[in-house]
């Protein structure tokens, strides 16, 4: 029993289901985020939770109490919008209170709440502004506010960030993070941005189409993706997933893989069981900063393999040099130092970390488990 | 408003210009010819009507027509003037406009936010009452006011105008609810606002420029309509208009055309005030909707 349960939850729109048997248990002070494309049904499962939209079949319990059914005020949750939702002919102060107020708290303990989460977001100042005289960041400030005063169980968070600027958002992301540490309360977040879930989160629901494609930490979702989606959405560049040969050389299991110019160059697996594979095709997944020059190699992988390729792109980024080369017929990113010599149209010995490379069956598109 | 209207502002030469502003003043005096002769005939003595000079600028000024229209003119049988016929006018203008923008506004609230099944199939219908014919009505209505006890009351022309003003008002607030965020009633539902808290404390604070649409709009066609007035008004709750008629069509004595043209000055002066007090909200208003931001 978590603290938050969903349980075989079920969403339908007549007779469209746009969420497929979801079951995701939250423990007490955990931050989950569900992430994934837009259209996905994020939102529509953090509704349901809010009790906004009605649970086609399925349970939803909070603290063991079953809330189908149950009004949104009756549970105990506080949701910030995308849109920050602030009620525009109110004050800030008069919008963070609005739930107490509704709530028959009385005036003073209002006062004291109000005052408490002014000084915890640092928006004391604008309590008697309007919204409509806030900047982005101020009213998603005012946004928290009005969901902290009410000490709700669960906080619901529906891309809160999704309306900052670049520099706005990664100084609010932090502050969220901060904000949950010190508080220690339990969090749903939904977000679009798998940066923001890597980052946020101490549990991520990746979803798509409906269904939750995994669920798990960060590190495993992004160490051992359950399937090539999940794969290819977490990560920035995304996975390179390489068409290639299961073989057997010297005993051991290796890919085949096709370079620039039709040759082939055979990567062994650290996987033993991938002998299971042997003549068959599968797609190899690499992760770009797994691509490096000789150089910048892991030193503690016991599993580093040489390629010699050629250079088709390279785009300098400041801090890390992206270079595209073509491996199976696809375009393959690497992430190189930026003082990696490395020049567009030259040949360039790459080492790639095998040890971290993964394998997925093309049929299922599931990854094949070590 | 000034900076927007002047970058949205098509330049156009001097020339043009000067000749679009000659257009407009000839338009505006054009419109603004019947008016002038109403208030200078309406402040001269009859003789200087009857001796033929309407365009005139009195030669005598008179304040007699108005004090005569107002409280001592015949009215078909009664020389009460149209004192007791305006405030008539009054006690059933403001109710109606009162209860048809509130009804207004609870409709477009459901209609947008409490979505059901049919809910466009009903303001379809809603609609209706927008396009049927007056005339069309009077006798099931008189039928139904005399069935309700209402027949020859005020409030039983309250009652009409609200039914025939419902599907404008319903109309407007349901467009202008349309465009509302939905997350802000979420917001309030989860904060824990009932339905009328959410309609009195979130939604109509914020519903001031249609209000003013929806309350000019109805504070005119009601004070002015003339046949429902006609229809269903006892002697005792008949409008301004009905009055106003039955002074100007009283069959005897003299035509005391300075009384009469007074007369219609006061019948027309309340729109007057509400369009010159509200007009530019009413403009802000109707844009409202289709303009976002
Ligand atoms: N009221 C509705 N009626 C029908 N389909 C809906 C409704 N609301 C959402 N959907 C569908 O449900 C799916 C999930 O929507 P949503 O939860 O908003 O996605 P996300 O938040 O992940 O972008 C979408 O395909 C959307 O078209
Ligand atoms: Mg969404």
């Amino acid at each position: 029993m978590g603290f938050l349960d969903i349980d075989n939850a079920t969403k339908a729109y007549g007779a469209v289901e746009v969420l497929h048997r979801v079951d995701i248990s939250v423990q007490e002070g955990e931050f989950l985020v569900l992430v994934g494309p837009s259209g996905c049904g994020k939102s529509t499962l953090l509704n349901m939770i809010a009790g906004l939209e009605d649970i086609t079949s399925g349970e939803i319990r909070i603290k063991d109490t079953l809330m189908n059914g149950v009004h949104p005020s009756k549970r105990n949750i506080a949701m910030v919008f995308q849109s920050y939702a602030l009620y525009p002919n109110m004050t800030v102060g008069q919008n963070i209170t609005f739930g107490l107020e509704m709530h028959g708290v009385p005036k003073p303990e209002r006062e004291k709440a109000l005052k408490e989460a002014a000084n915890l977001l640092q928006i004391e100042p604008l309590l008697d502004r309007k919204p409509g005289a806030l900047s982005g960041g101020q009213r998603q400030r005012v946004a928290m506010g009005r969901a902290l005063v009410r000490n709700p169980d669960v906080f619901l968070f529906d891309e809160p960030l999704s309306n900052l600027d670049a520099k706005l958002r990664v100084d609010m992301r932090t502050e969220i993070k901060k904000l949950h540490q010190k508080l220690g309360t339990t969090i749903v977040y939904v977000t679009h941005d798998q940066i923001e879930a890597m980052t946020l989160s101490t549990r991520i629901a990746v979803m798509n189409g409906g269904y939750v494609q995994q669920l798990g930490t960060p590190q495993e979702i992004y160490d051992t993706p359950a399937n090539i989606f999940v794969a290819t959405f977490m990560g920035s560049p995304a996975m390179n997933v390489i068409p290639a040969k299961v073989a057997i050389k010297d005993g051991l299991p290796m890919a085949l893989v096709a370079l620039h110019d039709g040759s082939e160059v055979a990567l062994p697996f650290s996987q033993q069981n991938m002998a299971d594979w042997a003549g068959k095709e599968i797609l190899l997944g690499i992760r770009p900063e797994t691509i490096t020059d000789e150089d910048a190699a892991d030193r503690k992988s016991s599993n580093i393999a040489h390629l010699s390729n050629r250079i088709v792109v390279t785009e300098p980024a400041g801090s890390d040099t992206f270079v595209t080369m073509t491996l199976g017929g696809k375009d393959v990113i690497a992430r190189m130092r930026s003082d990696a010599d490395v020049r567009p149209g030259a040949d360039f010995t790459f080492a790639v970390n095998m040890e971290k490379a993964i394998a997925f069956d093309p049929a299922s598109q599931n990854r094949i488990a070590p | 408003m000034s900076v927007a209207s002047q970058d949205t502002a098509i330049r156009t030469g001097r020339a043009v210009r000067t000749l679009i502003y000659l257009v407009l003043v000839l338009f505006a005096l054009f419109y603004l010819l019947p008016l002038y002769v109403m208030v200078v005939n309406s402040v001269k003595p009859l003789v200087e009507i009857t001796g033929g000079g309407m365009m005139n600028l009195p030669q005598v000024f008179t304040l007699e027509p108005w004090a005569k229209a107002w409280s001592s003119a015949q009215i078909g049988v009664q020389p009460t003037g149209l004192s007791p016929y305006f405030w008539n006018s009054i006690k059933m203008v403001v109710p109606a406009v009162a209860i048809s923008t509130v009804l207004g506004a609870l409709n477009g609230y459901v209609l947008t936010k409490w979505r059901f099944k049919y809910d466009t199939i009903l303001f379809g219908l809603i609609l209706f009452a927008c396009f049927i014919p007056f005339q069309i009505v009077l006798i099931p209505m008189a039928k139904m006011l005399g069935l309700m006890g209402l027949a020859g009351t005020t409030w039983g022309l309250v009652l009409v105008h609200v039914v025939y003003g419902v599907g404008f008002t319903t109309l407007y607030f349901r467009n202008y609810y349309a465009v509302f965020p939905t997350e802000l009633i979420r917001a309030a539902q989860i904060d824990g606002a009932g339905f009328f808290q959410i309609f009195w404390r979130i939604l109509l604070p914020s519903s001031g420029p249609i209000a003013v649409v929806s309350i000019i709009w109805q504070f005119t066609n009601i004070w002015n309509d003339f046949l429902f007035g006609a229809s269903f008004a006892g002697a005792d709750s008949q409008p301004m208009t009905v009055a106003l008629n039955n002074l100007v069509q009283a069959s005897h004595g003299v035509k005391e055309y300075n009384v009469h043209f007074a007369g219609a000055i006061l019948a027309a002066l309340p729109t007057l005030l509400v369009y010159i007090v509200a007009g530019r909200y009413f403009v802000r208003g109707l844009m409202a909707g289709s303009v976002k931001g």
